[in-house]
């Protein structure tokens, strides 16, 4: 077992998580978040072609009058991804648009995917997105609040406020595209963080029932310490599965992998110096899981 | 924990084995398939095309209480109720009414109430009126009324989007309906939805109106199709309801492409009378309020067979002949979400996928051979019986995968192995303080236990909560990651633990590092 002083840091590292949870809140009330046209509404077309430059897409699109065009390089060489802002509830410029790259670019061009999400589907998408991300972290302190005690339930949904909030923040600085799998990603990231926090959780309430003396500083400490070796490993085999992913699953996992990346350090440090601190500040001890007991049995 | 009777060891790999097998369904040949299951590929690995249409029964709405008219005038007539200001608003109709008693008694009636039925299903009259001020009201449909509407039209749209689709010939085609007002179109395999968009596009009413300067019906101005002004008759001497066939066919004269069709024998008969009555005038088809053409009606037509020119090409006269003999929809349709995924980007995804998945897999396996040596040995082939668990359920279920789907495999591959390592760390913390082996064993599963389900479950209830809100790709995911768990919990606390016994079982005094 391993015999860090993590007690000793909780202070640091809470200073630095709000810090950086505020930032995050900032960057994304002020930034905003680069939507997709999932949640934007608007056409996505990914071609391929034998020798184009981004800037003579341009060209054939700007002559057309379609608003906001975005056109980048996707992937392999020749390959791109354009994006086109909404205009209405209108999808019959597709074939137009097609029938103009193909005519004036001097190349094959094969249409890999189109898709185009109308602006009343995008704000469905989005409040499903959001209904789903608020409703799984309610399911979460429920969860928390009837396996454990609810000082365990707020413990654990600040966490992952904290993990959600400053991912996104990430997402936001970086200007990375916020679409369908990435409402997955977060979703997944909040089943994880939880995972982690519960199972430090658990040797928490185990040891205050073991230790009446230790303070929960200590408890704390000992349970983190003790559930170190599996914390790590099983981040390290997560970490794994998700870097073969992000590296050899394609363009369109890209995102995706990288948000869980994201998730999963962030959640692997917050359900050891975020979930656990918070314990402290409800001064929780064993007479906490123990008045529980007498309720039961009366 | 440790001890396992036969039943228990015969039951759990006999579980084990047939899920297993159903696995090995997918790399059968396609000929001589035993068991037909299979893991279906969702649009984005196999290629295809998703279309979310929606109906606008606005409409609808304003056609039928313009039919209301005339039942509501005679119901009024009949009864001696005099009405005033009677006026044709979009979605209302307000008049004047002296004696609003009465009329409340006949326009709320259960029995024979043709004008204002009562719908059974959802108990309220179709119609409903409000006053707004002194006997002057306003009738409209009420909420029920609008619903009956647009829910017979979304039924009718999904019959007439069907039939037009098997018309094209598209493979396995899935048409849903979804929510009140949309229907989800499925087309495998479909490289260019252009045509098929332009065919759901077009409601295709058509009509048979004379052109005719003055008459008693009204008249709408709309241009022919070779520029020219007419004025079109408002009375329809015939529909596109009494087409019971229509083909494209070539002209032989100047091998001009048209459409000839066959009417039934009402259609016969109306059209037999029209054409005998109006001899030397010309006849307009007009198609959702364009005209196609305006020919001269140069003799009687009573066979009940016809035909329709109008400059078009031998790919119009097909879609033309198409559209016709599918039926007309009862309102306009707009895509409102569309996805096309081309053939060689799935490929290339599942090759992508299944190599991250390969990838993935090996460098798990040999972090846990590393970190576990003989237990990582036992835990990499929960792995692999979880691997093959989690696909065999997937066949047995016929899921459609997707790449997110496969994505959630490798997520569960690397998430997996926790309820092992969750386990072993318990057990080499129960070896410090106890002397026996076996029960250090024993009490490390049962310890580790709760933890581990209240790990998993939080996990299973992202799951839940994302197939319940996902859509199609990312549906894909919740089900790979929801089922991988459980096939984890499976193979952690069934198969691992056995193999576990067997290796503790069999080394009783010896020294066991894990």
């Amino acid at each position: 077992m391993t015999n860090y002083n993590f007690s000793s840091k909780f202070k640091h590292a809470n200073i630095i998580s709000i810090t950086l949870f505020f930032i995050s809140v900032i960057l994304i009330i002020f930034k905003g978040l680069n939507y997709g046209i999932d949640f934007k509404g608007g056409t996505l077309i990914e071609l391929r072609s034998n020798n184009t430059e981004a800037s003579s897409i341009r060209d054939v699109l700007k002559n057309m009058d379609l608003g906001d065009v975005n056109v980048k390089k996707f992937g392999k060489e020749g390959d791109f991804l354009i994006k086109v802002e909404q205009k209405g509830d209108n999808n019959k410029i597709i074939p137009v648009i097609k029938k103009n790259l193909s005519d004036n670019l001097n190349s094959e061009v094969n249409f890999r995917r189109v898709e185009n999400v109308g602006p009343k589907v995008s704000a469905e998408l989005l409040q499903s997105g959001i209904i789903a991300i608020s409703l799984s972290l309610a399911a979460m302190l429920f969860y928390i609040w009837v396996r454990f005690e609810w000082q365990f339930s707020i413990g654990s949904i600040v966490a992952l406020f904290h993990d959600v909030t400053i991912t996104l923040g990430i997402f936001s600085l970086l200007s990375l595209e916020i679409n369908l799998s990435i409402i997955a990603a977060v979703l997944t990231i909040v089943g994880y963080s939880m995972n982690d926090t519960v199972v430090i959780y658990d040797r928490i309430r185990e040891n205050l029932g073991k230790f009446h003396k230790l303070d929960i500083s200590d408890i704390a400490n000992l349970s983190i310490n003790e559930t170190l070796a599996r914390t790590i490993i099983t981040s390290v085999t997560t970490l794994l599965a998700l870097i073969s992913i992000f590296i050899l699953g394609g363009e369109i996992l890209r995102g995706f992998s990288f948000a869980m990346i994201l998730g999963v350090l962030i959640g692997t440090y917050s359900s050891i110096f975020v979930a656990s601190p918070i314990l402290k500040y409800f001064k929780v001890s064993y007479k906490t899981i123990e008045k529980k007991e007498e309720t039961i049995v009366p | 924990m440790l001890n396992f009777s036969k039943i228990n060891v015969l039951i759990i790999y006999l579980l084990f084995i047939f899920i297993a097998v159903f696995s090995f369904l997918n790399f059968q040949n396609e000929n001589n398939q035993l068991i037909k299951k299979k893991i279906n590929l969702g649009l984005d690995l196999q290629g295809g095309s998703y279309l979310l249409l929606e109906i606008n029964s606005d409409s609808l709405v304003k056609e039928k209480i313009q039919s209301k008219v005339i039942p509501i005038k005679k119901l009024l007539k009949d009864n001696e109720i005099d009405y005033k200001n009677f006026k044709i608003n979009d979605y209302n109709l307000s008049l004047s009414i002296d004696n609003l008693e009465k009329f409340d008694l006949l326009f709320n009636s259960r029995k024979d109430n043709l004008v204002n039925p009562y719908i059974d299903n959802y108990r309220s009259y179709e119609l409903e009126y409000k006053e707004i001020n002194n006997n002057q009201i306003e009738i409209s449909f009420s909420k029920f009324g609008l619903l009956t509407i647009n829910n017979s039209a979304l039924k009718q749209s999904i019959e007439i989007v069907r039939r037009r689709i098997d018309d094209v010939g598209t493979k396995e085609p899935t048409i849903l309906q979804r929510g009140e007002k949309r229907i989800l179109v499925e087309l495998p395999g479909l490289k260019d939805p252009e045509r098929i968009k332009a065919l759901l596009g077009k409601t295709a009413q058509l009509n048979f109106r004379l052109v005719s300067d003055n008459n008693e019906f009204g008249t709408d101005e709309l241009i022919s199709e070779n520029g020219e002004k007419l004025n079109i008759s408002k009375r329809i001497i015939m529909s596109g309801e009494n087409l019971i066939d229509a083909q494209p066919s070539i002209q032989n004269q100047n091998n001009e492409p048209t459409v000839s069709f066959t009417l039934d024998r009402l259609g016969a008969q109306k059209f037999g009378r029209a054409t005998t009555d109006n001899v030397g005038k010309r006849l307009a088809i007009v198609l959702d309020g364009e005209i196609v053409s305006a020919p001269n009606i140069n003799e009687p037509i009573t066979s009940g067979n016809g035909m329709i020119s109008g400059n078009f090409t031998f790919q119009e006269a097909t879609d033309l002949a198409l559209l016709l003999r599918s039926g007309a929809l009862p309102t306009p349709l707009i895509v409102v979400e569309e996805r096309t995924v081309g053939p060689d980007l799935g490929e290339d995804s599942i090759k992508s996928g299944i190599t991250s998945l390969i990838v993935g897999f090996i460098l798990v396996i040999l972090f846990m051979l590393y970190k576990y040596k003989l237990f990582g040995l036992i835990a990499n082939t929960a792995l692999i019986a979880n691997l093959l668990m989690l696909i065999g359920v997937l066949t047995i279920l016929e899921a459609t995968l997707t790449l997110p789907g496969i994505a959630g495999i490798i997520l569960t591959v690397g998430m997996a192995v926790d309820a092992n390592v969750l386990i072993f760390e318990r057990i080499r913390e129960e070896l410090k303080t106890e002397k026996s082996i076996i029960h250090a064993f024993d009490s490390g599963y049962s310890r580790a236990k709760i933890t581990v389900l209240d790990a998993n479950i939080t996990t299973l209830i992202a799951a839940i909560i994302l197939f319940a809100f996902g859509s199609g790709p990312v549906k894909g995911f919740a089900i790979t990651l929801g089922i991988g768990i459980i096939t984890t919990l499976f193979t952690a606390y069934f198969l691992a633990r056995h193999l576990t016994s067997l290796v503790v079982l069999n080394t009783k005094n010896k020294e066991i590092k894990i």
